[in-house]
């Protein structure tokens, strides 16, 4: 029954996945010294750069947010400031929540920032995109049972393995092992992208195989 | 057999207890000690070496030195002496160490480094087992062989004063002696002083030949305030003016013809970076050794200090007064300070240290003579032999000189590798005791286990197969078979197993349990298997079914990751690390939980919510009764907001918690909120700090009092802030004069009465809650007293700048209790998880950490005139595992309320035993693959040292939670 949308969603989480690819390899062509750990703050910001553009042009060619009862310009513009309203709370969130877990509060709060910034552009800019900007949808599709469509249910792998990626990247952090990768914020972030790839192919490939069980209500 | 769930947990976990000991006994190697029970005589010594019949000297070399001053000062670091600072912080000394007559070494000490192996080591020579760490206060006198005896038989006249370790070690040694107690850590003048009082009396008079001072003054400022402390220089500057003092009347003292003096500079450990000590790290372990006499060659400028042994210390000095050696002695002779002597007395020398390690060795390896160095000792000593006899001749040719330098080099590489092969077996384990302690944790471990679906049933009981058990035919068989084992094993065995040395009913005791043990397993392992799983799981949730939820799935992924992380050196050490991440995580899920309760609910007041099915239970009920009433809170609106904001609170805590106390290893040097409170220019903040937590530690306790206790309460904190005045620590407004210190007996004393009372109280509401009236309120009301009884014993122990961690741990527990627990309708077992973590969380809040160096044991002499073995130790335990008590006795106390249902304590005390044994049985495998992991002693037993207390802690509250449950199941007929 929804095979084609599950097709669509296969390719359009390829070109999602080649794009943190392209980010990562093009400034390695272009620009002189790059390295993922050696220069970690201009990876993550290309990193985050791709992956909002990608979304952002796919999504909006796709059409997959709820459409929109009105189409004056007013409505579309607040659509819009309140969108990146959002995001930048969820920076600051995710600021917040990095600090609670024991990031120094003052020395490193570039990297934390960043670090905020990735992990929103990965989580939350998808759910603006595939949910609008409307925090009721969203405490929706995290609750139990809350999703209604596939791409809600792709929508939390996604954002849940993110998140699960970087916290699971803290871990090495107390080793004692000197690696370039244990110095803050590399491994979190490492962590986090290699959580939203895995989001990526485990989406699909997961409700391929459910989509027997899975049941949607209809809206 | 049935029997309650929380029966059944205690029996376990106290078996268990008795298994980690046996595994302890086994793990930590008794120090070599060699089997002879009298001491080294001077008739004993071998004679020198000589090939041919006749003209044996059996003349032991003369002494070296007349007067021996050993000036050993407590934490001095290497670098206090060589480094870039020491010529600002000890000048006299730094002149002497580039200009004089003297030699310098590193001295590395063993780990622990902790002052009193250390003082045993360099008496005894020996490196004293890590046990001796656990006895560190308690320090009966000293019965191996060792320097000091050996000098008081030779009818040396012996002078001390210091740290009066020394006097309880060596009592009746002492011609003249003066001990000051290290039990007033914040006193750093007064110790010295008490020492430096005798000085010139004691230097004037003749009658002396061994002085030795023990300066405590250094130790304790870096406890206070570390290493690079303003308070470090003029300290040292002091002790630089004393040496400068002892220097010159020595020199006055010499008298032509004599022998010459010998001035001994040294350090018992170094101080880490925090100012604490205990661990392995670099700057604990190098001291700096500096030895001063007219016998030695004048140095010509800095040189790089050597490194030796801080044992080797003993025999050279040993030698050096013409004393023998110390049989245990594994340290060797330093050669430099005997080289101005004649060559043959230098072989001679070599050859007595020699021949003591050769004896050492063949006493505790049974394979000694292929031990390499054993053999080059003998071939040494046949080639010296024949050198003797040369020189007896009155052969002086150039080829006689250089024949004994070879002897010479022969001597020093077979020391070296004698005394590397004795350092060595130190690591041998008792293996059999440590695998019977195992095996019969990791029994009780899979039955706590297998028993889980039982015991977490609503019937909270454990049916255990054991009298089919027991009369079963396999039992005996079992029985007879583990028997044989361990004759098996105790026969063959050469070196002695702690096992095998109990007596035969102990020994078939632990065969037959272990036997039983194993029946029982396999039998409830066949019924389970027989039995579909048609029970719900344990874990179940609030969804119930199958499906966990996060949460469920947070709790059990962070219990095996901790027990797994573990394995690890670098998470042992920073192990508070973990729990800070497990807890914030769990603070953010359950976060999460209240949002989807509250804003859910919401949404289907509106009306727009489509699946009926899910709505949590609706708790309209609840709203009216619950205590909330008593914080003024009625309306369910307020209610609401207070229930969202619980889980950032709690956070915040949480992360100002954290920059507390910086703690671990790798960061535990970062500047802390502590150490910035402790500073004497803060002291006001402390001081309120301190006063502010208690108001708000009165606050949340006294609710659930009754007014008898409340007034004790209050006048007991009123008590804890005195006496927090009194030992100086916090300014008193009406205090005028803040010089006058004292030890604050009488104010702690008053807060001990107001602690038993309260204690009382609720003992006495307890037990006519059980014998009397069947009253659920008055039970509680007991228990409530005996936790605020609790709660104000530790707030006496806690340090000042502790007490808001104390508040805080209240504070989360009342808003967690009223808000999270209650309305989210969490079962037993994960309010059981939920405490626990936060226990343990809370555990490294107070500035814990795996490590020995931070068990804070001045809290064992509040209210103490001096040292009392148990009511120390029990001091200490509490106030070291305060946060993990005060979650569980909070436990006991929420879970016993009266709304929970009655098996919820069962299921409680069955949580925390199984969450307990888990890491343990995990661990006590873990230490035993590890065994010869390079940080087995610095890191790894320490932490098992820790386990084994927490389990033995958790046995004890196991007891008091099956207690309560008796009673409520007694109260109920
Ligand atoms: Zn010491
Ligand atoms: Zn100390």
């Amino acid at each position: 029954m929804w095979d084609q949308e599950i097709r669509q969603m296969a390719s359009s989480h390829a070109i999602m996945a080649s794009g943190v690819f392209m980010a990562t390899v093009v400034p390695a062509v272009l620009v002189p010294g790059f390295s993922v750990y050696g220069t970690h703050l201009l990876w993550l910001y290309s990193v985050a750069g791709a992956v909002a553009v990608v979304n952002i042009t796919l999504f909006w060619l796709l059409g997959v947010s709820s459409p929109t009862k009105k189409h004056t310009i007013t409505y579309k513009v607040s659509r819009l400031v309140r969108s990146c309203l959002y995001l930048l709370l969820s920076c600051l969130f995710f600021h917040t929540v990095v600090i609670l877990y024991g990031a120094p509060l003052l020395e490193t709060a570039l990297e934390t920032f960043s670090l905020a910034v990735l992990l929103t552009s990965l989580t939350t800019l998808r759910c603006v995109c595939v949910l609008g900007p409307n925090v009721q949808a969203w405490i929706r599709v995290f609750s139990r049972h809350g999703a209604m469509s596939v791409w809600d249910t792709s929508l939390q792998m996604v954002v849940g393995c993110s998140v699960v990626g970087a916290w699971l990247g803290a871990f090495p952090i107390p080793l004692d092992w000197d690696r370039p990768w244990q110095v803050w914020p590399v491994s979190c972030s490492l962590g986090a992208v290699i959580g939203y790839l895995t989001g990526l192919v485990a989406a699909p490939a997961w409700i391929h195989w459910h989509r027997k069980h899975l049941t949607y209500k209809i809206k | 057999m049935r029997v309650r769930s929380s029966v059944f947990a205690c029996f376990c976990l106290v078996l268990e207890v008795l298994g980690i000991a046996l595994f302890l006994r086994g793990f930590f190697p008794v120090p070599i000690k060699s089997s002879f029970s009298s001491k080294s005589k001077l008739s004993d010594l071998p004679p020198e070496p000589f090939t041919g019949s006749s003209l044996n000297s059996s003349k032991v070399p003369d002494p070296l030195f007349k007067r021996v001053v050993i000036v050993l000062i407590d934490a001095l670091r290497e670098d206090f002496v060589f480094g870039p600072n020491g010529r600002m912080y000890m000048p006299y000394i730094r002149h002497l160490v580039e200009r004089g007559s003297t030699h310098s070494f590193v001295a590395k000490a063993r780990p622990p480094t902790v002052t009193m192996p250390r003082i045993k080591a360099l008496t005894t020579g020996s490196i004293p087992g890590f046990i001796d760490v656990v006895m560190n206060l308690n320090s009966p006198a000293l019965l191996e062989d060792n320097l000091i005896w050996q000098a008081k038989t030779a009818g040396k006249r012996m002078v001390f004063y210091g740290d009066d370790t020394w006097v309880k070690l060596f009592p009746k040694h002492f011609m003249e002696y003066d001990g000051t107690t290290s039990f007033f850590v914040s006193d750093y003048t007064e110790v010295d002083n008490n020492v430096t009082r005798h000085l010139d009396s004691t230097l004037k008079r003749d009658d002396w030949d061994i002085l030795i001072l023990h300066y405590l003054g250094l130790d304790h400022i870096g406890h206070i305030s570390g290493p690079h402390s303003s308070l470090i220089q003029p300290k040292l500057m002091e002790m630089d003016d004393i040496l400068k003092k002892i220097h010159g009347s020595l020199i006055l003292k010499e008298a032509e013809g004599a022998l010459p003096y010998l001035l001994v500079l040294c350090g018992d450990h170094g101080m880490s970076e925090t100012g604490s000590h205990g661990g392995s790290s670099e700057h604990e372990v190098n001291t700096p050794l500096v030895l001063i006499s007219p016998a030695f060659k004048k140095k010509v400028g800095m040189e790089k200090p050597s490194t030796v042994e801080q044992v080797d210390l003993t025999p050279t000095l040993a030698l050096g007064l013409g004393l023998p050696i110390s049989q245990n002695s594994v340290g060797r002779l330093i050669q430099p300070v005997v080289e101005e002597a004649s060559l043959r007395d230098q072989l001679r020398f070599l050859h007595l240290n020699g021949h003591q390690l050769s004896y050492l060795l063949k006493d505790s390896m049974p394979a000694y003579e292929k031990e390499e160095g054993y053999e080059q000792f003998r071939v040494a000593e046949k080639s010296h032999g024949n050198w003797v006899k040369l020189v007896v001749e009155g052969n002086t040719s150039e080829v006689l000189t250089n024949m004994g330098k070879k002897v010479f080099k022969q001597y020093l590489e077979a020391l070296r590798a004698m005394s590397a092969a004795l350092s060595k077996q130190l690591g041998k384990y008792d293996m059999y005791s440590m695998v019977v302690g195992m095996v019969l944790v990791f029994q009780l471990l899979l039955l706590l286990l297998l028993a889980m679906p039982e015991a977490l049933s609503s019937a909270s009981e454990v049916d255990l197969p054991v009298s089919s058990a027991l009369l079963s035919l396999p039992f005996y068989l079992l029985c007879l078979l583990l028997s044989s084992v361990h004759v098996l094993v105790c026969t063959s065995a050469e070196s002695s197993c702690y096992f095998c040395s109990l007596s035969w009913g102990l020994v078939f005791g632990a065969v037959a349990l272990s036997s039983a043990l194993l029946c029982i397993l396999v039998s409830m392992a066949a019924r389970r298997r027989a039995k579909p799983p048609g029970k719900s799981p344990s874990h179940g949730g609030v969804s119930g079914g199958w499906s966990l939820s996060e949460l469920d799935i947070l709790l059990l992924v962070g219990t095996a990751g901790h027990t797994l992380s573990l394995s690890a050196s670098s998470f042992v050490e920073e192990e508070h690390q973990v729990w800070y991440f497990l807890l914030n995580t769990l603070c953010l899920v359950v976060f999460q939980d209240v949002c989807r309760k509250y804003f859910r609910e919401r949404r289907a007041n509106i009306g727009r919510l489509e699946d009926e099915d899910y709505l949590l239970p609706s708790n309209e009920g609840d709203a009216v009764a619950s205590p909330l009433a008593d914080l003024g809170v009625t309306d369910a609106g307020s209610e609401r907001w207070l229930a969202l904001a619980t889980p950032p609170l709690t956070l915040a805590c949480c992360r100002l918690l954290r920059s507390l106390n910086q703690t671990g290893v790798q960061w535990a040097h970062l500047p802390d909120l502590g150490h910035w409170l402790n500073s004497l220019e803060h002291k006001m903040v402390l001081s309120l700090f301190a006063a502010l937590s208690l108001a708000l530690i009165y606050f949340l306790v006294q609710r659930r009092c009754s007014w008898v206790s409340k007034i004790a309460l209050a006048l007991g904190l009123l008590g804890v802030y005195s006496y927090r005045a009194a030992v100086g620590n916090v300014v008193f407004p009406w205090q005028h004069g803040g010089g006058n210190m004292s030890k604050g007996t009488v104010e702690a004393r008053f807060v001990y009465v107001f602690v038993l009372g309260i204690l009382f109280t609720g003992s006495k509401d307890l037990l006519r809650s059980q014998v009397i009236t069947a009253d659920a309120r008055l039970k509680s009301r007991g228990l409530w007293e005996i936790y605020s009884g609790v709660v104000l014993l530790v707030a006496l122990l806690f340090r000042a700048h502790n007490l808001p961690v104390l508040c805080c741990c209240l504070l989360v527990q009342t808003l967690m209790a009223q808000f999270i627990w209650k309305k989210l309708h969490y079962d037993a077992a994960q309010t059981t998880i939920m405490h626990y973590w936060f226990g343990q969380t809370f555990f490294y809040f107070q500035g814990n950490s795996n490590s020995i160096a931070t068990v804070d044991i001045s809290v064992g002499f509040v209210g103490l005139e001096s040292y009392v073995e148990a009511p120390a130790f029990f001091l200490t335990a509490l106030s070291t595992y305060a946060g993990p008590l005060l979650w569980a006795a909070h436990l006991v106390c929420y879970l016993s309320s009266e709304k929970r249902s009655s098996v919820a304590v069962g299921h409680g005390c069955y949580c925390l035993a199984l969450l307990r044994s888990v890491p343990a049985a995990a661990y006590v495998v873990l230490v035993t693959a590890l065994r010869y992991h390079l940080f087995i002693w610095s890191v790894f037993s320490p932490k098992l040292l820790y386990e084994s207390m927490h389990t033995l802690l958790t046995a004890a509250i196991c007891l008091f939670f099956t207690t309560m449950e008796q009673s409520r199941s007694s109260s109920r007929p």
